[in-house]
């Protein structure tokens, strides 16, 4: 039996196909659990979506090979948002707005900041408090 | 009992002992006052943090034919021109024209003039524009141009405010988020923020500014500039702790430095949603040990130093004069302060991570031999007052 996986993904949906219930068919064709941190599927526009889906090895392959039908562009790093260690100057300010703690404080002595990917639930407040510009969306 | 031509001797021969403002306590537990001062010849001091009155002076060199620029942007920031022909001056909190501010509040405040001088030392290609309205000698009544650092005859930061010695902790009283200086702060005391690199500041180590003056040589993000006046707003006489440690904003310090010997990653550009843009830098203050008295001033450690909770929903931008209470620097570092009974997530908008990178920069310039200790040509005032604006009637 294959084993039950979790995997995060970022899908890009191109405009002419975002009338499609791609969750629908996640859900009910191939048995996977949805969780959906946000999406931005707008008719007429370009569409995204960032998910955890949850599900047997075999399944997810299968829903994968489902997507490319439906011309969704599947990225498989899960990165609707991303925080650039070189932009970041380590003040803290988003460490109280994190409501995961995905941005830390790594080092309690040299008061380092890191980021925790997996933990990141793309809430965006990072984005809208950082004064420099550290954290980005993808959409 | 040491001078500065003898620390600038063992500085130049190579053989200086110098240590951070954030070892030096534990060295000085260890060895005692009175050996450590004998030993020690340098402690470093830095900060790194939003300093808003800061801004620089360009040379842009003439044209052909030539202009006298009346009014000018880089980049679409506004610069000053009121100076000489081609000499602007671009400040940090400029905004870019058509940045429609607060008009959708919070604004975002993507880029302005701290952007601008972030971009002008990092080598960037910038674009000026510039309109005049035409003289005899300067015909020229219109130029756009792109040019970079390189190009320009001077770069010269120069900033009426810098360091400012202690600083208000922000916490919002109120029942809406708001949008401040000092970041983002959540209603009913959701959160607090503070900006200084508390034990390792400048001025916290030199709380009566016995060594820190005019003509002092300071580490400016990286180029070897000086203090070339006291800041504005500088007000030694404040509340102080019996260590002498001001309670409040106190001190400050008006920096210079030529920006071509600048490093990027010490001039950033800042955006804060709703207020504005600003400028972080980062700057490094060397600590001569003259004597123990020097010495024990900056053993000064983070739960020494008391800043005042200021309600910035309501006191702050009515000027009550109201302070909440005083928390120290070992309670806003854990990360968490307790007012009233209520705990309240704590972060800094002052990063005390590149503070410590430039003290051990500065400190290995030091240990090199290549940066000497320059002591002050007039000591700053110590006990000035801080006035305010009093709205009056026109005189009769």
């Amino acid at each position: 039996m294959s084993q039950t996986s979790i995997k995060k993904l970022v899908l890009f949906f191109p405009r002419y196909d975002c009338e499609q219930p791609i969750i629908y068919h996640l859900v009910k064709d191939h048995n996977l659990i949805v969780n959906v941190y946000r999406a931005k599927v707008t008719p007429e526009e370009e569409g995204y979506l960032v998910l955890d889906v949850k599900g047997t090895e075999q399944d997810i392959d299968k829903a994968m090979e489902f997507l490319k039908t439906c011309n969704v562009v599947v990225n498989h790093s899960g990165k609707g948002v991303t925080w650039d260690e070189h932009r970041c100057t380590h003040c803290s300010q988003c460490i109280t707005h994190c409501p995961t703690d995905a941005l830390h404080i790594a080092d309690p002595a040299t008061r380092k900041i890191a980021f925790d990917e997996d933990a990141c639930i793309e809430c965006l407040a990072c984005i809208r408090v950082c004064p420099f510009g550290a954290c980005a969306s993808a959409f | 009992m040491k001078t500065y031509e003898q620390i600038n001797d063992r500085i130049a021969s190579g053989k200086a002992v110098v240590l951070t403002a954030d070892e030096i306590m534990d060295y000085v537990d260890k060895k005692g006052l009175e050996a450590a001062a004998k030993e020690v010849d340098v402690v470093t001091t830095a900060t790194f943090g939003p300093m808003c009155s800061s801004g620089c002076f360009i040379n842009f060199g003439h044209s052909k034919p030539k202009i006298r620029m009346s009014e000018a942007w880089i980049e679409d920031v506004l610069v000053y021109t009121g100076i000489a022909a081609v000499d602007v001056y671009l400040g940090a909190t400029q905004l870019r024209h058509g940045d429609p501010a607060n008009m959708y509040y919070p604004g975002e405040f993507r880029y302005g003039g701290g952007h601008v001088i972030e971009d002008l030392v990092a080598g960037k290609s910038l674009q000026l524009f510039a309109l005049s309205y035409g003289t005899d000698e300067y015909p020229r009544r219109e130029i756009r141009t792109w040019f970079t650092i390189n190009d320009v005859n001077q770069a010269t930061m120069v900033n009426p405010r810098n360091c400012y010695q202690n600083y208000n902790v922000a916490i919002n009283d109120g029942d809406r988020t708001i949008c401040t200086y000092l970041g983002v702060l959540e209603p009913r005391r959701g959160n607090a923020t503070y900006c200084s690199a508390g034990q390792l500041s400048p001025l916290l180590n030199d709380p009566y500014y016995d060594i820190i003056g005019v003509g002092t040589r300071v580490w400016l993000a990286g180029a070897q500039g000086h203090v070339y006046a006291e800041g504005t707003q500088h007000a030694g006489a404040c509340e102080r702790t019996p260590n002498g440690v001001p309670m409040e904003g106190a001190g400050t310090l008006a920096l210079t430095a030529d920006m071509k010997h600048m490093k990027p990653e010490f001039v950033r550009g800042v955006s804060l949603r709703g207020y504005g843009v600003s400028l972080a830098l980062g700057v490094g203050v060397p600590i001569p040990i003259l004597n123990e008295q020097v010495l024990k001033r900056t053993c000064v450690r983070d739960r020494d130093i008391q800043a005042p909770v200021i309600d910035y929903s309501s006191d702050y931008p009515n000027k009550t004069g109201r302070t909440l209470c005083h928390v120290n620097y070992e309670q806003l570092r854990s990360g968490e302060i307790e007012i009233d009974g209520k705990k309240i997530a704590v972060a800094s908008l002052s990063s005390y991570h590149k503070a410590l990178e430039i003290a051990n920069l500065l400190a290995d310039e030091i240990r090199r031999g290549d940066f000497l200790l320059s002591g002050p040509i007039q000591p700053l005032p110590k006990n000035t007052a801080m006035k305010s604006l009093v709205i009056r009637k026109k005189p009769v």
